[in-house]
């Protein structure tokens, strides 16, 4: 039992530590450094010794001594059994080290009697692994999106993996694509556009789907069940099947072309989602409230201002982030609709960019940086409000 | 008393719900219904357009008097397909200023022109021109008379409004048009892209649900591909993933994983060798695939994991006390605490990646075997400019989906409300 679990332990941990070196290997490649083979099996053995020293040693010694010299060690003949590599590299595999040799800390010969420990410490190593590789599938793209915008269009041909940023150019050189999608493709202007479409969808919405939220949580009237399932179901619908004939009737109504027309559009999209998440909130409100402001002599709509409204914030949050993430990062209609550079979001204005196929990708990257950025900061900041509104309308996506 | 109130309530009740509904209706609904309609025509993208009359109004002088003034306008049919009837005329003339030797078609009335052109065809052309004067002789002022722009209408047939009907367009779909490989095509991309990300899902829920350090910093970053916007997240994977010079094909073969660049998006098929068995992989299908589960395994993730955090903690500690381990646990306690949810998702994600429009067109715009029904839409209606056949493969969508919808209903939407 204690030998399996050793060995076990002594796999599960040495190939996890092999891959994070591997990583990290890989990510000081797109800094410049010119790798050419991760001597895999190499690092595993190395890691293998450093996991059984580490075991065996045990609790004899102060935990933060031994983590350091070992470490230390490891590093040194690392570097001496591999290619020859800067002083930043060499220090991130110390501290990849040091952060492996703390999480080791529990394990010792003792430790491994347990019952079902091996079981125990492939699922702790897989749980690291996929922290890891979440976090690498994830940033990766955004990564690469934001370095390669920092590049210019020679660099990246003589070495496409060279992502490094060049700090001895001074400001301007570094922020030129920047400058330059700024000043040639005026992307200033899609910028406003597209915070205007935004922000006027979450308020049209608003404005229409409070209302009818209201009335389908708190009134009766004929068809009402009909019409709350109906909601949902045309919710169901996709962009994709409307935008021929919405093409066809812009195209005759001089619609097309006009940011009014896409916010009509967009107004109608998220109508549904935002009255299915309002009136689920607005049943949750006590009736005594409203009961109490009508014999104060309020009418339906004093009462929906005056106490709906301000007790629903935390509803209508989430709504208008949900909304403005939608009509922010909408693509279809914008494509379909405009066809005048004066009128692009900036969604379609990227896409316009790569239309040209001389566009270099810098100007492109730079170009989705601008269009990311803006949704990643609402997002942070106002995770918990949008995190309620994407379960919420998440059926949709 | 009670009466007059409830008729009071629904009173308001239809007037709080009215804007909402005439909007949903005239943006979702109708062009759903329209679609039926121009799915039945000979429609192309340059028929959308209504003919006009139109006019270019040039004013010039007359050597050697001041006095008169000749105004050409060029008029013409914009449309070079439709006829346009019963074109109708009118332009004003400032004060004192007269028209000389009217052409017969018109007439002069209190200072306006009027003409009678009747029936234009398509892509008609004339410069129709007057001469004017000055009443009592004075010198005209060439500008006051191209103030005004001439004023014209004509009747033309809309050709959506036409009741010509035809079922070519059907019949393209289903038999010119390799039907079944496209819904091959859409099922594969459907199925496997949700599969796909409601596994992702349930390891990134079941990996936030434990503690560890920066485990809220993990959850808002499992979240930014479904944040991001589309386009931006595409380019950058276009650009990773490109055979020249993207990130991912240099850095495979700088380790000498392979050996010539791979063209992920642009390559119909990989044949791969397995045990002797040559087996043919849709490639640019694949790798459409893991972007589409990239970008949504984030929502199958949020569902999951707010499935989880429900589940009673007791369950677990019953089970440490006998002895199960991690693996056990999971299977025994948390799969089937999660399998309902799994079974809605699966559902709606399935509709919805049925319809998903915007990753394959940005990826790969449906070349390399990855066109799909709603790429086939676009395609057809504005690549090759059959607006009726791209409405036909949308009518073909709008079937479908009402068919999963009624699955849907049937099978699990009762145990989606009580979710």
């Amino acid at each position: 039992m204690k030998f399996k679990s050793l060995i076990i332990t002594l796999l599960a941990s040495s190939i996890f530590l092999t891959i994070i070196i591997c990583i990290w290997k890989i990510l000081a490649t797109l800094q410049g450094l010119s790798f050419t083979n991760l001597n895999f099996n190499l690092n595993l053995l190395l890691s293998l010794g450093l996991v059984m020293t580490c075991l065996f040693i045990g609790k004899k010694f102060n935990h933060y001594l031994k983590i350091f010299i070992l470490s230390l060690l490891f590093t040194i003949l690392y570097i001496f059994l591999n290619e020859n590599s800067p002083m930043w590299f060499s220090v991130g595999i110390f501290l990849l080290i040091l952060f492996f040799t703390n999480k080791l800390k529990k394990y010792d010969l003792k430790y491994l009697n347990q019952d079902f420990i091996s079981e125990k410490i492939v699922f702790e190593f897989l749980s690291l692994f996929a922290i890891v590789f979440f976090a690498l599938v994830i940033l990766f793209p955004f990564y690469i999106m934001f370095v390669t915008s920092f590049k210019t269009q020679t660099a990246l041909l003589i070495n496409p993996i060279d992502l490094s940023i060049d700090f001895s150019k001074n400001i301007f050189e570094i922020f030129k694509s920047y400058f330059v999608i700024f000043k040639t493709y005026d992307f200033g202007r899609y910028i406003l556009t597209s915070s205007y479409v935004s922000v006027g969808t979450v308020l049209i919405t608003l404005l229409f789907a409070i209302p009818a939220a209201y009335a389908v949580a708190r009134l009766n009237f004929f068809g009402k069940t009909f019409l709350s399932t109906s909601i949902l179901i045309i919710y169901m619908f996709p962009a994709i099947v409307l935008v021929i004939p919405l093409y066809t009737v812009f195209s005759q109504l001089g619609l097309r072309n006009s940011v009014e027309g896409l916010l009509i559009v967009y107004t109608a999209t998220t109508l549904p989602v935002a009255i299915y998440m309002l009136q689920g909130y607005f049943k949750s409100i006590p009736k005594e409230i409203e009961e109490a402001g009508l014999i104060d002599g309020q009418n339906w709509f004093g009462i929906i201002i005056k106490i709906i409204i301000p007790l629903s914030l935390p509803a209508i949050a989430s709504v208008s982030l949900y909304v403005f993430m939608i009509a922010w990062n909408e693509f279809l209609f914008s494509l379909m609709f405009l066809d005048n550079p004066k009128t692009f979001t900036l969604s379609r204005a990227i896409n316009h960019l790569t239309g040209d196929a001389e566009t270099p990708r810098q100007y492109l990257m730079a170009g989705s940086v601008v269009v990311t950025l803006p949704i990643l900061l609402i997002f942070i900041y106002f995770e918990k409000y949008l995190v309620s509104g994407l379960t919420a309308g998440s059926v949709k996506g | 008393m009670s009466s007059t109130l409830s008729k009071i309530e629904k009173k308001t009740a239809y007037t709080l719900l009215l804007p909402a509904v005439c909007l949903v209706f005239a943006i979702i609904l109708f062009p759903i219904f329209a679609n039926v309609w121009i799915s039945f025509k000979e429609v192309g993208l340059k028929d959308i357009r209504i003919p006009e009359p139109r006019a270019k109004k040039i004013v010039k002088n007359i050597q050697d008097s001041n006095s008169e003034l000749k105004i050409i306008y060029k008029l013409r049919n914009s449309s070079l397909i439709q006829d346009i009837r019963e074109v109708k005329f009118s332009d004003k003339l400032p004060k004192n200023i007269e028209p000389v030797n009217l052409d017969k078609r018109c007439e002069f009335k209190s200072q306006k022109i009027k003409c009678f052109f009747g029936n234009w065809e398509a892509g008609y052309r004339e410069n129709f021109e007057i001469f004017v004067k000055e009443v009592n002789n004075n010198a005209i002022n060439s500008k006051y008379v191209k103030s005004n722009k001439p004023d014209l209408n004509g009747k033309s047939n809309n050709i959506l409004l036409t009741t010509d009907f035809t079922f070519k367009n059907f019949k393209n779909v289903f038999i010119n048009n390799n039907f079944v490989e496209l819904l091959m095509t859409t099922f594969y991309f459907t199925f496997f892209g949700t599969l796909g990300a409601i596994l992702l899902g349930i390891f990134a829920a079941q990996l936030v649900n434990q503690k560890f350090y920066g485990r809220t910093f993990m959850r808002s970053i499992l979240l930014f591909p479904y944040v991001g916007p589309v386009v931006a997240l595409a380019y950058t994977w276009t650009l990773l993933l490109d055979p020249n010079s993207g990130t991912i094909n240099s850095l495979l073969v700088n380790y000498g994983v392979i050996e010539k660049p791979i063209n992920l998006l642009g390559q119909k098929y990989l044949i791969i060798n397995i045990l002797g068995f040559e087996l043919k992989l849709r490639l640019a299908l694949t790798t459409v695939i893991f972007f589409e589960i990239w970008r949504y395994f984030p929502l199958a993730f949020l569902f999951i994991l707010a499935r989880l955090q429900a589940i009673p903690k007791d369950l677990y500690e019953a089970a440490d006390v006998d002895g199960a381990g991690p693996f056990r646990k999971f299977f025994y306690i948390t799969l089937p605490q999660i399998t309902a949810i799994l079974s809605i998702l699966f559902m709606i994600r399935f509709i919805w990646n049925f319809n998903k429009f915007e990753d394959i067109f940005l990826l790969t715009g449906g070349a390399s075997g990855t066109l799909t029904l709603p790429i086939s839409v676009y395609q057809q209606g504005f690549a090759v400019s059959n607006i009726g056949m791209g409405s036909a493969v949308s009518i073909v969508i709008v079937l479908l989906l009402i068919t999963f919808m009624i699955v849907y209903f049937k099978l699990i939407g009762k145990k989606a409300n009580e979710i």
